[in-house]
């Protein structure tokens, strides 16, 4: 075993050459794994709420793209955004932000199904409700529906977010410094400890993703003690604050 | 955008054959994961059901860390550093078959069914308990009761999530191209390399990904339209 090429390296595959070079290893996949999960919250916001439209024209645009996305593997829609940029921009995207921009509408569309699924669990009495107090739609969406919705969605939120982190390895495969790539360029350099490298790597990921996974089931279960109606007076007074906010 | 689209390049001839050789490999290296990984599965759920603490502990350090870890990781893991972990005899056996397919299909089960023990563990424990406890009441062994009684029903109830996890394993299968496994992404790939056709391929290749996706995703919902609300308790 040589683990000593690992302790040599650790500083590579945290931060790859930052102070003298662009950020990469560790730092990256978290930069690209927040970045993504930012941008991909509010495309998933927009979508998920035009697929609960009535309105065909708004909703079968969204239910291509959220089809469309979920049949395709990453991989492909890496390329696709890499390989593609030049024609339809006119010059090349770098390979960081072409990826960014993959994870954003590939998780995005995993966002709009959990926005969909989150909104359709409150009760229609609220909407109902909102309605006939004078709101319009887009009011009694804004102001009561999503500021339930959007607080039974946390934890999938994170697992979505877990699941975006363990896929910014792909950004791999067009060459982004992130943290598999370093792996590999070591792996490449030593050639004598690959299973000490990989299993390294594999278990810096696990750190994070695990860390997130138990936050989502506490999170889980913290909410939905809240909201399974045995303090009923508090999530009122909740809904208030959230309107007096809002408005 | 000066672009001339050329879908002859891509539907005819030599690339054609390389997008069909791709998607015949996707399938397969997919079909034998998807059979491998629910025998896996359904042994690491057994096994935790077992209330036998280390055999626990064991399957759940198993179930959360490949959970937790990239596939793309664990793919150069094995692809890698199989000298170290498997014994020479299995080392040999693997440089003289197919190498990169066999740990292709190694980490892709070994990946997915760590998914699939989870689902399936909430479809026992959706069962409810007086089914093991009267079957053990009436001779069985734990082994017995399992596989004959809360089994098949827990099965006909997590049908629908363990089809969309194959249905993830089908797209995750496009990482082994990494390894070079000639899959369908990896051929696709390599004719934008050759021809600079990227957009007809890649679309074709999509097209192809979501066909396959959108047979299943319908296979599901019949599924659930069907037998699901056949099922009374």
């Amino acid at each position: 075993m040589h683990w000593y090429v690992v302790w040599n390296n650790m500083e590579y595959f945290l931060l790859g050459r930052f102070p003298n070079g662009p950020l990469g290893g560790l730092a990256l996949s978290i930069v690209l794994a927040i970045g993504g999960i930012f941008f991909a919250v509010w495309i998933g916001l927009l979508f998920g709420l035009m697929r609960l439209s009535r309105r065909w024209y708004v909703r079968i645009p969204s239910i291509i793209y959220i089809e469309i996305i979920r049949g395709t593997p990453l991989l492909l829609l890496i390329f696709w955004f890499y390989f593609l940029s030049p024609i339809l921009l006119g010059r090349p995207m770098p390979e960081a932000r072409s990826t960014l921009a993959a994870f954003s509408v590939f998780t995005g569309a995993y966002v709009a199904e959990i926005v969909r699924a989150g909104i359709q669990s409150i009760p229609k009495g609220q909407m109902e409700a909102a309605r006939t107090s004078g709101l319009t739609y887009m009011q009694g969406m804004i102001s009561v529906v999503l500021p339930q919705a959007l607080r039974n969605m946390i934890p999938s939120f994170v697992n979505q977010f877990v699941s975006l982190t363990k896929d910014t390895s792909l950004a791999f495969i067009i060459g982004v410094q992130e943290l598999t790539r370093v792996a590999t360029q070591v792996n490449n350099r030593t050639m004598n400890a690959p299973a000490e490298i990989f299993f390294t790597i594999a278990v810096i990921y696990f750190i994070i993703c695990f860390g997130l996974t138990q936050t989502s089931r506490y999170l889980e279960k913290k909410l939905s003690y809240k909201t399974s109606g045995k303090i009923r007076h508090e999530k009122i007074e909740l809904l208030e604050d959230d309107y007096s906010i809002t408005t | 955008m000066h672009y001339e689209f050329n879908w002859m390049v891509v539907l005819t001839g030599e690339y054609r054959d390389w997008i069909i050789q791709g998607l015949i490999i996707t399938l397969k290296i997919s079909a034998i994961s998807i059979v491998l990984s629910l025998l896996l599965g359904t042994l690491v759920t057994t096994l935790r059901m077992t209330k036998i603490k280390v055999l626990e502990w064991i399957t759940l350090s198993y179930i959360e860390f490949f959970r937790n870890t990239p596939l793309l990781v664990q793919i150069f893991f094995w692809y890698f550093g199989s000298y170290v972990i498997f014994p020479d005899a299995v080392n040999q056996w693997l440089y003289d078959h197919d190498y990169e397919f066999a740990i292709g299909v190694v980490s892709l089960t070994i990946y997915t069914a760590a998914f699939i023990a989870e689902e399936i563990r909430s479809g026992i424990i959706s069962i409810p308990k007086e089914q093991m406890e009267s079957s053990r009441a009436t001779g069985l062994s734990f082994i017995q009761a399992m596989s004959y009684v809360v089994l098949p029903q827990a099965f006909r109830i997590v049908i629908p999530t363990l089809i969309s996890q194959f249905l993830n394993l089908i797209k995750n299968s496009s990482l082994v191209m990494t390894i070079g496994v000639m899959d369908l992404t990896y051929m696709t790939r390599q004719i934008e390399s050759y021809s600079f056709r990227g957009f007809e391929a890649f679309t074709v290749a999509t097209l192809l990904y979501i066909a396959i996706s959108l047979i299943v995703s319908f296979a599901i919902t019949m599924y659930n339209k069907k037998f699901l609300s056949l099922i009374k308790y």
